[in-house]
């Protein structure tokens, strides 16, 4: 079966954030930028379809500069058969994002379009969603496991409280959560091979951002905490502390 | 112009109490606008009794939408008549609480209105007229101002930040017969409840989280027992080091590559504190950190901190908070 996976280039999770000047953008300099983590279950939940399924090919898509490439070339390296970018300005609007992927989607018509359930970066949790009401196709979020069954697919989603399994129509699009979905590596072979797998460069139909950042800041400083001891005996100043002056009791 | 509306969520044909908190934003900040707070219910029959209840946090009018297809989430069908309602009117913003339904439900509304989304905000101001909504981004290691070129805007607001705000206005049930499009591509077959069967660690007023210091899954039942002591309102977390060991789902992982939580109390128990970790949690109101390395960076951004074995310390202070609460 075929499937599009829609990723995203962020700066690594464990990177320190600077704030660039002009207040609206982080400094990229000396930033090591990956792939979105949930993208990363999202492309090995499609490989695995397309193992199991013995046929398909997985595309992997990104909306981004020519430094995504890189991003795709990795994907590829771990198994994508083929990569598409749109090049263009991210936002943080994710519905002029959603519009792009959309229109290039559209002319693809997978039965499957995964997504990472939030990108790594501005964590809006909104894109999946709304490039599936954009196509007017069903649509399940943080899915954490699924099976396609002929021209369905079973979904067990992370809900409030539990799991619960719903039953889309194909075509469909998923937004996965880490789940059973553990990346594999690229290896050696991979990597070789990728640089020989198509990687198509086009631009992106970018609607005007409807959001605007006007101003990045750093989380405020919390005031100094203090030890209130060592060991067991701490215990009952900690909670009069609590009870007393937090009042968070 | 002014008006805000605030979708006030249900659950099991009760409105939950997060959506006190989105109408009581709604009603401020509609204040500031000059216009009105209106609230919106989704529901079976019935559901509207009680929904004037939203007026003691400032709804002037809520709008209920009663149809035995909206008894459960069905995300098509929500979207479709939270769209149409909000289309209803002439409003400056929808609010949703930023709740594990909602974080599906907005972004499909915002896409059926054509507006942009705001997730998770944790703060909703209003600046020379126009709202100003400031939100963590890269995990809470910062945080973006925000400004809108659409009207709606939408938001989803963190649960817990806002706070809930009483200002009686008259709660008018207005009941919508809406109309109904199930394509039918999408069915739920079942759920499956959790054991822990409690709140979300994302929306839970207290979080007691542990890290490699608990040393085995085996010894969650301390937490466990903490998170009993808490009350109904406490969820368990977890660091990204325990999930990755599989000792706890990823679920319950707090940090940038799990849930941002900003909870009025959060406990730290055998966490040392990556910065993934730290940016998905400061921004809880009081911080308790149980460590027994006395420069592990958690105390940083601890209220409170016990330096020492979490296995001695974690039976004495559930025992404590026990004694504290039944008094």
């Amino acid at each position: 079966m075929n499937s599009i996976v829609c990723i995203k280039r962020v700066p690594d999770t464990e990177a320190r954030v600077r704030i660039a000047e002009g207040e609206t953008s982080i400094e990229s300099d000396g930033v090591k930028y990956i792939m979105s983590p949930y993208d990363e279950f999202a492309l090995e939940a499609a490989l695995r379809t397309k193992e199991e399924g013995g046929e398909g090919e997985v595309t992997v898509l990104t909306l981004g500069d020519d430094s995504s490439q890189e991003t795709l070339r990795a994907a590829l390296a771990v198994g994508a058969d083929a990569a598409i970018l749109l090049q263009g300005t991210v936002t943080v609007d994710g519905l002029a994002t959603a519009k792009a992927l959309a229109a290039e989607l559209k002319q693809h018509d997978p039965p499957l379009v995964l997504f990472g359930v939030k990108s790594g970066d501005v964590d809006q949790q909104q894109v999946g969603p709304m490039v599936a009401t954009l196509l007017g196709r069903p649509c399940a979020s943080s899915v954490a496991g699924f099976t396609v069954d002929g021209d369905t697919v079973v979904c067990r989603r992370e809900a409030e409280g539990g799991v619960e399994v719903v039953e889309l129509d194909l075509p469909a699009v998923l937004t996965i959560t880490k789940g059973e979905f553990e990346p594999r590596y690229a290896s050696l072979k991979g990597i070789m091979a990728a640089k020989r797998k198509p990687l198509d460069v086009k631009g992106a139909e970018l609607a005007d951002s409807k959001l605007t950042v006007e101003r990045l800041e750093y989380p405020p400083e919390r005031a100094q905490g203090r030890i209130v001891g060592e060991g067991p005996d701490a215990v009952p100043e900690l909670v009069r502390g609590l009870r007393e002056e937090a009042n968070a009791l | 112009m002014g008006d805000i509306l605030a979708f006030a969520e249900q659950k099991d044909g009760e409105i939950r109490g997060v959506a006190a908190e989105v109408v009581s934003v709604a009603a401020s900040r509609a204040g500031e606008l000059g216009g009105q707070a209106h609230a919106v219910v989704l529901g079976g029959a019935g559901i509207g009794e009680g929904a004037d209840g939203l007026g003691a946090y400032g709804a002037e009018i809520v709008r209920v939408a009663e149809s035995e297809s909206l008894v459960t989430y069905n995300p098509e069908v929500y979207a479709t008549v939270v769209a149409e309602i909000a289309r209803s009117g002439n409003y400056d913003a929808v609010l949703f609480p930023a709740t594990a339904l909602c974080k599906d439900l907005a972004p499909r509304v915002a896409a059926l209105l054509d507006s942009a989304l705001a997730s998770d905000i944790t703060q909703l101001e209003v600046d020379e007229g126009e709202l100003v909504a400031v939100r963590p981004v890269y995990g809470g290691k910062a945080f973006a101002r925000i400004r809108f070129q659409c009207s709606p805007a939408v938001m989803s607001l963190r649960p817990n930040v806002f706070g809930v705000v009483e200002s009686p206005a008259s709660g008018v049930v207005e009941v919508v017969t809406p109309s109904i499009e199930d394509s039918g591509r999408s069915r739920v077959i079942e759920f499956q409840a959790s054991r822990s069967g409690s709140v979300d660690v994302s929306e839970a007023s207290i979080v007691v989280s542990g890290g490699r210091g608990m040393r085995g899954a085996e010894h969650w039942v301390l937490l466990e027992a903490l998170r009993d002591a808490l009350g109904p309102d406490a969820a368990l977390g977890a660091s990204r080091a325990v999930v990755d060991a599989g000792w706890r789902p990823h679920g319950e992982q707090v940090g940038q590559t799990g849930k941002t939580v900003a909870p009025k109390l959060y406990f730290a128990i055998g966490i040392s504190g990556a910065i993934q970790h730290l940016a998905g949690m400061r921004t809880a109101q009081t911080i308790v950190a149980v460590n027994k390395d006395a420069d592990a960076p958690i105390f940083g951004v601890a209220d409170y901190g016990i330096v020492g074995d979490v296995f001695e310390v974690l039976p004495r202070l559930t025992q404590e908070i026990s004694d504290s609460r039944s008094e």
